[in-house]
C-alpha cells in the first residue's frame, strides 16, 4: 500500500486568521482517515485546499505522487479526485438519475459532435452512463427515486444523492465533508454501512465529520486538527486516549 | 433520459405537423411573414436559453450576432456573387470564430460585468454599421440583397420562405433537443445550479460557459442571415440593444432553462404587437403589462404556467 495523498507543511492565512499551519499527513491507498476537531480547527478550510477551491499560501499537496499545485478543481476531479459539500448541492431541474450521470462527466470519452448528432458512440456511452448510475443509485438505496426531481427529495436522501454523484465514476480519492450532518440516527448508520462498502471497493475516503461515533467506528486512522494544526494522529483507540485531544474537545 | 428525449421528439413532431399543414389554412401573406419572424426568433432565443437558463449566464448582445450573421452573409454575396448558402455558412463561421474569442475573455467576468461586455458588444455593431457607410450602406440600410436558391427554384416567397426557415428551425430544435438531453446538457445545467459543485466533478466550467456563448452566437447569425435574404433588406436599426433586450425578455417569458419555452416565449411575444395594433397606441402599455405581469407572478415562465396547469389536471384526474 502506497500513499494516495500526501500533504507537506500546508498553511493558509485568511487576513490575520491563520486557518492552516503546516499540516503534514498522509493517506494510505485503501484506508478511511478520519479528520476531526472542534469547530473552526480548520477541516473544511483543508477540504478546500485539497480540492483546489482555495490556494495554499505555503506548502505541497501531492496526489498519488504529482503535485496538485496550479491545478484547478476540475481538473483535481479529472484526476479522481473527487469531495462532496458540507451543505448539500444537488443540481435543481435535474432528476435523481441525471444528478448522478454528472458525475460521471471525468470519463467521458465521446465530443460535443457526437452528442449534438447522437451518433452511436454517444448513444452507447450514455447506456453505460446510465447503467452504472443505477448502480450507485442501488448501493445508496435510491434505485426507485432515479426519476425524481432531486430538489424534491427530503435532505437525508439528497446528501444520498450527492454520495451516489461523488462516487459514480469510482474516483480514487473521496474527499467527505460532514456527511453525516443534518442526518438522524438510523441514516447515520447507513451511511457508515455504504462508506465501508466504498473501502471494500478499493476507494480511499477522507472523512471529515462532527458525529465522533461514526468516525471511530469506520475509520482507520483519526487525524485531530485543532486551531489549523494536527495535535494527534493514530487509531481510533489512541485518540480517545489522547490528552491533548481531550482538552481540545472539552477545555481545560 | 431516453424517455425525456423521446417525449420532447413526440413533441417537435407535433410541431412540424402543425407547422407544415398551417400554410394551406393560412392565406395572408401577412401571416406568413409574422410566422417567419417568429421562426428566426424562436432560432435565436433557442440559444439564449442554452446560455442563460442552461450555462446560467446573460448577455445583452445577441442582436450583435444577429446583425453578423445579417449583414456578414448579405455583404458577401453581393459583393463576391456567392450563392448565400455559401455566404450563410461563411458568415456563420465568422460569427463562431468571434464569439470564441469574445467567449474566452468576456466569460471571466461575472454578473453585471458580463452584461456590460455584452452591451458593449453591441454597441460596437450597431455604430459600426451606422459609421462605415460606404461598406454597411450605413442608417438607410442594404438593398437588393439575394434570396436563397435550390436549383431552379427561387426562395423568395413569403411561403418558400415559410418552408425554408422553419424547416431549419426544426431541424436545429432536433439537434438541440439531442444536446440538452446528452452529458453536455447535463453539464450546462449543473454549472447553471452550482458552478463549484460541477466543477469538483470533473466539469470545466469557462469550457462550458464558452460552449454556450458560441452555440448561442451561432443560432443568432443563422438567424441574421436568414432573415437578410428572406427580407432582402437590413437597416441597422434592427439589430439595436432594444432587439437583444426582447430577445432575453423572450426567453424569459417563455421560461428560461427550457427549450421549448424559448419556443413558446418568442413564438408568442413576436406576433404579439401585431395582434395587439387593434388597440393602437395602448398596445406597448398592454404587451408591457403582459410581459411584467408574467415575469412577476410565474417567475418560471410560460412554461412554468402550463406545467403546474397540466399538473394539477393529472392530479385531479387520480383524486
Amino acid at each position: 500500500m502506497g500513499e494516495i495523498l500526501k500533504l507537506q507543511t500546508v498553511s493558509k492565512s485568511f487576513g490575520g486568521v491563520k486557518a492552516l499551519r503546516g499540516v503534514s499527513f498522509s493517506l494510505e491507498d485503501g484506508e478511511i482517515l478520519g479528520l476531526i476537531g472542534p469547530n473552526g480547527a480548520g477541516k473544511t478550510t483543508l477540504i478546500n485546499v485539497i480540492s483546489g477551491l482555495l490556494k495554499e499560501d505555503q506548502g505541497h499537496i501531492l496526489f498519488e505522487g504529482h503535485s496538485l499545485k496550479g491545478l484547478s478543481p476540475w481538473q483535481r476531479a479529472a484526476l479522481g479526485l473527487a469531495r462532496t459539500f458540507q451543505h448539500i448541492q444537488v443540481f435543481a431541474d435535474l432528476t435523481v438519475l441525471e444528478n448522478v450521470l454528472c458525475g460521471l462527466h471525468r470519463q467521458r470519452k465521446t465530443s460535443f459532435w457526437a452528442h449534438f448528432l447522437r451518433l452511436p458512440a454517444a448513444v452507447a456511452e450514455e447506456k453505460d452512463f446510465e447503467s452504472r448510475a443505477y448502480q450507485a443509485l442501488a448501493l445508496v438505496g435510491l434505485k426507485e427515486k432515479a426519476s425524481w426531481e432531486a430538489e424534491t427529495l427530503p435532505y437525508g436522501e439528497q446528501k444520498k444523492v450527492v454520495l451516489a454523484r461523488s462516487l459514480v465514476s469510482n474516483p480514487r480519492l473521496l474527499l467527505l465533508d460532514e456527511p453525516a450532518g443534518g442526518l438522524n440516527e438510523r441514516e447515520t448508520e447507513e451511511l457508515g454501512q455504504i462508506l465501508l462498502k466504498l473501502k471494500t471497493k478499493g476507494m480511499t475516503l477522507l472523512l471529515v465529520e462532527h458525529d465522533l461515533n461514526l468516525v471511530m467506528n469506520i475509520c482507520d486512522r483519526v487525524v485531530v486538527l485543532n486551531q489549523g494544526e494536527v495535535i494527534a494522529m493514530g487509531s481510533p483507540l489512541e485518540i480517545q486516549k489522547n490528552n491533548r485531544v481531550l482538552e481540545a474537545y472539552l477545555g481545560k | 433520459m431516453f424517455a425525456r428525449l423521446q417525449k420532447d421528439r413526440r413533441r417537435l413532431l407535433g410541431l412540424a405537423l402543425l407547422i407544415y399543414i398551417l400554410p394551406f389554412i393560412l392565406h395572408n401573406p401577412y401571416y406568413l411573414t409574422v410566422l417567419n419572424l417568429s421562426a428566426l426568433n424562436i432560432l435565436t432565443v433557442c440559444g439564449l436559453t442554452l446560455l442563460i437558463g442552461y450555462a446560467g449566464q446573460i448577455s445583452l448582445g445577441h442582436a450583435g450576432f444577429w446583425a453578423l450573421g445579417a449583414y456578414g452573409s448579405a455583404l458577401l454575396s453581393l459583393h463576391t456573387g456567392w450563392s448565400p448558402w455559401i455566404t450563410t455558412l461563411l458568415a456563420l463561421l465568422g460569427t463562431i470564430g468571434l464569439a470564441a474569442l469574445m467567449g474566452v475573455t468576456i466569460l471571466r467576468l461575472r454578473g453585471n460585468y458580463l452584461v456590460m461586455a455584452t452591451l458593449a458588444f453591441n454597441l460596437a455593431v450597431y455604430f459600426f454599421l451606422v459609421e462605415a457607410e460606404d461598406l454597411t450602406g450605413g442608417p438607410p440600410g442594404l438593398p437588393g440583397i439575394p434570396p436563397y436558391k435550390l436549383g431552379p427554384l427561387v426562395l423568395a416567397s413569403d411561403l418558400a420562405a415559410y418552408f425554408l426557415i422553419w424547416t431549419v428551425l426544426l431541424l436545429i430544435l432536433f439537434l438541440t433537443f439531442n444536446l440538452v438531453h446528452s452529458s453536455e446538457g447535463r453539464a450546462l445545467k449543473a454549472l447553471a445550479a452550482s458552478e463549484t459543485a460541477a466543477a469538483c466533478l470533473g466539469i470545466n466550467p469557462h469550457w462550458y460557459k464558452v460552449l454556450a456563448f458560441v452555440l448561442s452566437a451561432a443560432y443568432a447569425s443563422l438567424a441574421g442571415s436568414f432573415y437578410a435574404h428572406y427580407l432582402s433588406f437590413i437597416s441597422p436599426k434592427t439589430f439595436d440593444i432594444f432587439f437583444s433586450v426582447e430577445l432575453v425578455a423572450m426567453s424569459l417569458f417563455g421560461g428560461r432553462g427550457s427549450i421549448w419555452g424559448a419556443v413558446l416565449g418568442a413564438g408568442t411575444l413576436t406576433p404579439l404587437p401585431h395582434l395587439l395594433s387593434f388597440f393602437d397606441e395602448y398596445r406597448d402599455l398592454i404587451y408591457g403589462a403582459l410581459l411584467m405581469g408574467v415575469l412577476i407572478f410565474f417567475p418560471q415562465g410560460l412554461m412554468g404556467l402550463l406545467e403546474r396547469v397540466l399538473r394539477s389536471k393529472s392530479s385531479g384526474l387520480k383524486s
